[in-house]
């Protein structure tokens, strides 16, 4: 593939440069080989990309927008909405489904996550439930002010990206969002070498030595469809909606956001920081599933994680 | 009384020559064993940028680990020799001679040591032009790059002024045996300085208008570097007296500093006579003044948090009292005690003795700047929840270990160079009419 393009513009200081980027490409090709048949027909150049549904497609150059374009276009919102989550803790029973599909919707490597579930227990005596955790895309976020660079920024829409061919990896955003929803690439990773081109609205390629979060899957929300953790949760506990709207839907079921919240006594987490989330949660009552059923079929390595919570300790003292 | 004192000049000088001079076998392997120390530190630098920040003991919640720590270090080390040199300059402290180069010197090699340590915490170097580029004034690190960079000309333009007198004694000083490419760079240095009236008064003007600014810009600095982690919502960081008790522990253990290298110059260099038992109390004196202040706002500081027991206030002291005890000990007990006791009581103030006090203030202000970073790291508001245990507990590896090192190494061999080009004392006096023409006068009958 590489030779052909050197046969198509011998000499100029522009082919060496496209010849490095095609064999990097061309070796992400034979390792993950996602997509064996993708050579453009007609013979020009092609580039690869990410779709929608966390596919790795090789189109026509020309067809797509740089990088560079979509890294401008990310800055602004969507016009006219105000994107909110609802997560109803009563409904969640850490089947992790949520985690799967975002990590492999982003790229990510299995040991970085976007959504988190935490195993909570406010106090001795209250009760324990799983806790999802995106990023709250706060309207007041520390880690937009922080930024030295402005590398992570706030949109119309509510929604906080990271330009990852702008962060310096300073790590400040990570010291400044009190929810430990921001991760760090600490080293290479070979699922980094999608070559895709990058778009800060699904945060794909992740780039070693620079911040990334959860992005309410913005890519999605143009094309008009759920984010990866909506539709992949079979328990319906994620709603995704638009304020202005007054509207959620977690795929099964649209409701009235304001409505939902009223009912069910929406809050949101660790209010009193004043970093206003767009992050609800759902209060765990009259819970569908008994908190046990989130130890169902975990990996001992999951399991693991929650042996120093108060629960699973107290479970295996009594 | 006057010639008195030119007399001083020109033996001093003839004193000091030496250590001038061409540098001796034990000077040649004390410096390049410092160099090998910094070449270890730059490996260890390229195998970070190499393999990424994963050889480090950083991850996603201590995100900032040693080398953060080293940078409020050093640059405490450098805010206390600039508020030291500003004020014993300003006030005209009358013992101020033999110890004020010491801590000018300290002032602007700890800052020039100091920043690297937080561009070692930056994951892309090569990204660090954006920070002119994209730069964002409603960022505290933008106010740091600004900030420490006018610190960085202050200090340079106010130790320049203070060694113009000496560095044109040294232009017009025959006795010395150094390199041709020395003795030019003398005369560039000196700026055709002659020791007029007219340049006298206007060196002692800039020096004067550049102390009181370095002070200023000291205490500004630092407090831009606290407020870094207080404007933060982080349990052990969202304090609002983090900037006047980092000014105070940056003095402080600037004054530890500054007391373990006047010993260690007094004994090499046999200065005895110059630097005195009094300097050492003296500056003793300002350390125990500091030691009450620090472990007066350290006090507070955790007694409120103490008290007062919000959640998460709490889980962080829980864990300075369980896991950091004993870095907590040394750092907030002995730390601030062993100054008020030494100092304190008049037969304990000897020279070894307020030495050893100072390595301990050194030991434990580096560990008090640990106990802020990595504790609260280690205590986010949602518990960290994790199967790998370097996500959960923090310990420096081997790179941050050898590039801490470096930086002590280079701290020590920009010092000995300094002072291979200025001598460590003052030489010029501070009242004198026209130094230069009295020292050549002098050496006419020697030759």
């Amino acid at each position: 593939m590489s030779e052909k393009i050197n046969k198509d513009n011998p000499g100029s200081s522009r082919r060496k440069f496209l010849k490095f980027g095609l064999i990097s490409g061309a070796g992400a090709v034979a390792g993950g080989s996602l997509f064996p048949s993708c050579t453009d027909e007609s013979g020009g150049e092609t580039v690869k990309v990410l779709t929608t549904d966390g596919k790795i497609v090789e189109v026509p150059k020309a067809s797509v927008k740089t990088s560079r374009q979509l890294i401008q276009e990310s800055k602004q919102g969507i016009p006219g909405r105000k994107f909110v989550m609802v997560i109803d803790l009563a409904k969640c029973k850490n089947a992790r489904k949520c985690v799967d599909k975002c990590q492999e919707g982003h790229h990510l490597p299995s040991h970085q996550e976007y959504m988190r579930v935490y195993l909570l227990q406010d106090s001795d005596k209250t009760a324990p439930y799983w806790f999802p955790k995106p990023c709250f895309h706060c309207d007041n976020p520390l880690c937009v002010s922080v930024c030295p660079v402005g590398a992570t920024f706030k949109r119309s829409d509510g929604i906080v990206l990271v330009d990852n061919e702008r962060c310096i990896g300073c790590k400040f955003c990570m010291t400044g969002c009190p929810y430990s929803a921001r991760i760090f690439a600490w080293e290479h990773e070979t699922v980094f070498e999608t070559g895709v081109v990058y778009n800060p609205e699904n945060s794909v390629p992740h780039r070693e030595g620079t911040v990334s979060k959860c992005v309410f899957c913005a890519d999605r929300l143009d094309e008009g469809k759920l984010p990866h953790c909506v539709i992949a949760c079979p328990m319906g506990v994620i709603y995704f909606g638009d304020v202005n709207e007054d509207s959620v839907t977690n795929g099964d079921e649209t409701v009235k956001f304001s409505e939902l919240i009223l009912k069910r006594s929406g809050y949101r987490y660790l209010e009193s920081l004043g970093t206003r989330p767009n992050v609800y949660y759902l209060p765990p009552v009259n819970r569908q599933f008994p908190i046990e059923r989130g130890f169902d079929g975990l990996d001992e390595s999951i399991q693991e994680r929650y042996k120093d919570t108060p629960y699973v300790k107290n479970r295996t003292t009594s | 009384m006057s010639s008195n004192k030119h007399t001083d000049t020109s033996a001093m000088l003839q004193e000091f020559a030496p250590q001038l001079n061409r540098p001796g076998t034990k000077s040649w392997i004390w410096m390049i064993l410092l160099t090998i120390l910094v070449l270890l530190g730059i490996y260890a630098l390229i195998m970070q940028i190499a393999h990424g920040h994963i050889i480090t003991g950083m991850r996603d919640n201590v995100v900032w680990g040693i080398y953060i720590v080293n940078f409020i270090f050093f640059m405490g080390v450098s805010y206390a020799g600039a508020l030291i040199g500003g004020s014993l300059h300003l006030f005209r402290v009358k013992w101020r001679k033999p110890i004020i180069r010491i801590a000018e010197l300290i002032a602007i090699i700890a800052l020039l040591i100091g920043p690297l340590y937080i561009l070692l915490c930056i994951g892309r170097l090569d990204r660090l032009p954006n920070l002119a580029l994209f730069g964002r004034i409603q960022s505290p690190i933008t106010w740091d790059v600004i900030a420490i960079s006018t610190d960085i000309f202050g200090c340079i333009i106010f130790l320049y002024l203070s060694v113009l007198r000496d560095i044109a004694l040294l232009r017009d000083y025959e006795g010395l045996n150094i390199a041709p490419w020395r003795k030019k760079l003398y005369r560039i240095l000196a700026l055709n300085y002659r020791g007029l009236p007219e340049q006298q008064e206007r060196l002692k003007r800039a020096t004067d208008i550049m102390a009181a600014m370095v002070i200023a810009i000291a205490i500004i600095v630092y407090s831009v570097l606290a407020w870094i982690f207080s404007v933060t919502l982080q349990p052990g960081w969202h304090s609002t007296i983090f900037g006047p008790y980092f000014v105070i522990a940056a003095v402080y253990s600037g004054t530890g500093v500054m007391i373990v290298i006047m010993y260690i110059y007094r004994k090499i260099y046999h200065l005895e006579n110059y630097i005195t038992q009094k300097h050492f109390v003296n500056i003793g004196v300002i350390m125990l003044v500091l030691a009450a202040f620090y472990g007066y706002f350290t006090f507070s500081e955790y007694l409120t948090k103490w008290y007062g027991s919000e959640k998460n206030d709490e889980i962080l002291i829980k864990v300075l009292f369980d896991r950091y005890y004993w870095a907590f000990v040394i750092s907030n007990y002995i730390g601030v005690l062993m100054p008020l006791i030494v100092i304190g009581f008049r037969r304990l103030r000897t020279i070894p003795i307020i030495t050893i006090t100072a390595v301990v203030v050194i030991i434990a202000l580096w560990l008090n700047r640990y106990l802020i970073v990595v504790p609260t790291l280690e205590s986010p508001y949602l518990p960290i929840q994790d199967n790998r245990t370097d996500w959960i507990h923090y310990t420096g590896t081997w790179v941050e270990w050898v590039l801490t090192l470096g930086g002590i190494a280079a701290f020590m061999l920009f010092f000995t160079l300094a002072t291979r080009l200025v001598p460590v004392i003052h030489v010029s006096g501070e009242d004198e009419v026209s130094p230069l023409i009295s020292v050549k006068n002098e050496k006419v009958p020697e030759e």
